[in-house]
């Protein structure tokens, strides 16, 4: 659980980690969207240029980057497989039965191989880079629109910032739980699928009913503190958009109409 | 059962940037039936220490003792879990364990996880019912319908069901009433003479410290600064300071007096050492004017 680096915020001071968190949502949004139109090397050139450049400015080791990629390595590879065992087209290699090895499906497969990388090193970059507080303001400011349309945003966003700031609170509760339950005997690595289902009872009942008692407290304190609900309040951090956002966008907006540019014309 | 360090460190999270070294080469010895008390600032490491002399967690570096039992980095789980049923463990709010749906089987837990019958178990849960001090008639009632100290009451019970040697206590009376901590205390004081138990005691209240250990570790920064009995630690009450750490009321007291001309031989710990050398002052006193 521990090893896990994806989702996490690495607090740091460079280009990146100053943006406006909306800025870095909607680009990564907008990175994601454009690779897949790529559908030749000197596009996914480009675009790896992008990133690279988007995480030298972040000033994050790229060793973290790798360490990000490498859990879903096995995803990736499982795809590369599947697409260079039944892709068809081109010229044919191998085949037998329903399995066939050509051209283009291998050529797909490296495709996949990098378009996977680019949106994982992109997306890690967001996460490492933005705090998961700024990221729900960030949400909160971009769904403003949707009032118009009654979706309630407001809550939404206050959902999303209580339950972003519990996550860590509730994982220490977790190991401590499990600690308490391993110290009375209870051996959570061992057993078989209906033994170790029963196990996990003893982790959970605590843990829910912590989490209703919290939930309890938190909404008690709020109101104690004359919270009333989203109608006219006002805001602490604010979200300031600044020349270094628009240099990003303006990077990025020149990279999709290039890519667009290369692939429909 | 002793318990032994041999430079122990841990590390959390090793290789990446969250890495952080918890314990720096600890060697130390909790000794057979000894009463322990561990001080320290928060965040200096008592709660990964706590978690070795248990091997819920197990050191990066170094080798402890558990009995004759070695955990290194290399000890694999298998052999863990008996340990666990000589080491009970009660955790900071203890009650957030509590999950079954009665007290009698939250408390016999325990004891069936290390292969009591169900019949032992809910004998035993009885019995440690009445050992906290605890009515009968709330073994069939749901552990979450108590109140906040009975509650704590029943998780600790669920601990001393295992019927273990070493029994390691984190701040155990943490938000409890002063009634409350002086049970729990004497209870725990009680069953460390009659059971013979070497109890660990990690806690802020320096009233316990003084009335019950015989043995005081400080931690800071992951390092022991220092070890020795209850006298021995507190009589330096400004280098305790300087650790951010108390002393007992009643030393605090006699160090006050101490700055205002009057004499110890050594500073008094308890209420009772400060009334017998004050009485003796008078004493004094009352000689020299005859």
């Amino acid at each position: 659980m521990n090893k896990l680096l994806f989702g996490r915020y690495i607090p740091q001071e460079s280009f990146v980690h100053r943006m406006d968190p909306r800025a870095k949502l909607v680009l990564s949004f907008l990175y994601v969207i454009i690779i897949f139109f790529a559908n030749n090397w000197w596009i996914y050139a480009l675009m790896a240029i992008v990133a690279l450049l988007s995480i030298w400015a972040s000033k994050i080791k790229p060793k973290l980057f790798v360490e990000g990629v490498m859990p879903l390595i096995w995803i990736i590879v499982f795809t590369m497989v599947i697409q260079i065992f039944f892709g068809t087209g081109g010229q044919m290699y191998w085949h037998w039965g329903i399995f066939s090895i050509t051209s283009l499906g291998i050529l797909n497969a490296a495709y996949i191989f990098v378009r996977f990388t680019l949106i994982i090193l992109i997306s890690t970059l967001l996460t490492l880079s933005t705090s998961p507080i700024q990221l729900s303001d960030a949400i909160e400011s971009l769904l403003r629109p949707l009032t118009k349309l009654h979706f309630p945003v407001y809550e939404v966003a206050l959902m999303l910032s209580i339950a972003l700031r519990f996550v860590p609170t509730l994982m220490d509760e977790t190991e401590t739980i499990m600690n308490a339950q391993r110290a009375r005997g209870v051996d959570f690595g061992t057993g078989n699928l209906f033994t170790r289902i029963k196990k996990i009872i003893p982790i959970l009942i605590p843990l829910f009913v912590s989490a209703f008692n919290r939930a309890e407290d938190l909404a008690t304190a709020m109101e104690a503190r004359g919270y009333q609900g989203g109608n006219g309040r006002t805001k602490y951090r604010l979200l300031k958009w600044g020349i270094r956002d628009s240099i990003a966008t303006l990077v990025y907006l020149l990279m999709a109409v290039i890519v667009l540019a290369i692939r429909f014309l | 059962m002793a318990i032994t360090f041999k430079e122990v460190s841990y590390i959390y999270q090793p290789d990446t940037p969250f890495e952080f070294q918890a314990l720096q080469k600890i060697t130390t010895q909790i000794k057979d039936e000894s009463f322990t008390a561990l001080i320290g600032h928060t965040g200096s490491g008592k709660s990964t220490f706590l978690q070795h002399l248990d091997a819920l967690l197990k050191p990066t570096s170094g080798t402890v003792l558990i009995g004759d039992t070695a955990i290194t980095h290399e000890t694999s789980n298998k052999h863990l879990r008996l340990l666990r049923k000589r080491v009970g463990i009660v955790f900071q709010f203890p009650e957030k364990q509590l999950f079954a749906d009665t007290v009698e089987k939250d408390i016999a837990f325990g004891p069936e996880n290390f292969g009591s019958s169900p019949e032992q178990a809910a004998q035993i849960a009885r019995q440690m019912l009445k050992l906290v001090k605890l009515p009968e008639d709330i073994l069939n009632r749901s552990p979450f319908e108590l109140s906040g100290g009975q509650m704590r009451r029943v998780a600790i019970a669920g601990v001393l069901a295992l019927q273990p040697e070493v029994l390691v206590l984190d701040e155990p009376t943490a938000g409890l009433d002063p009634k409350g901590r002086q049970e729990m205390m004497h209870l725990f004081a009680e069953l460390q003479k009659r059971e013979h138990l070497t109890i660990v005691l990690v806690t802020h209240q320096m009233e316990d410290v003084a009335n019950y250990a015989d043995q005081v570790i400080v931690m800071e920064h992951g390092k022991i600064v220092k070890e020795g009995t209850p006298r021995y630690v507190f009589a330096d009450v400004k280098w305790l300071r300087d650790k951010q750490l108390d002393v007992p009321a009643s030393t605090e007291f006699a160090f006050e007096m101490q700055k205002r001309g009057f004499l110890f031989d050594q500073l008094p710990l308890t209420e009772a050492e400060l009334a017998d050398d004050i009485a003796d002052m008078f004493k004094a006193r009352g000689k020299r004017n005859e």
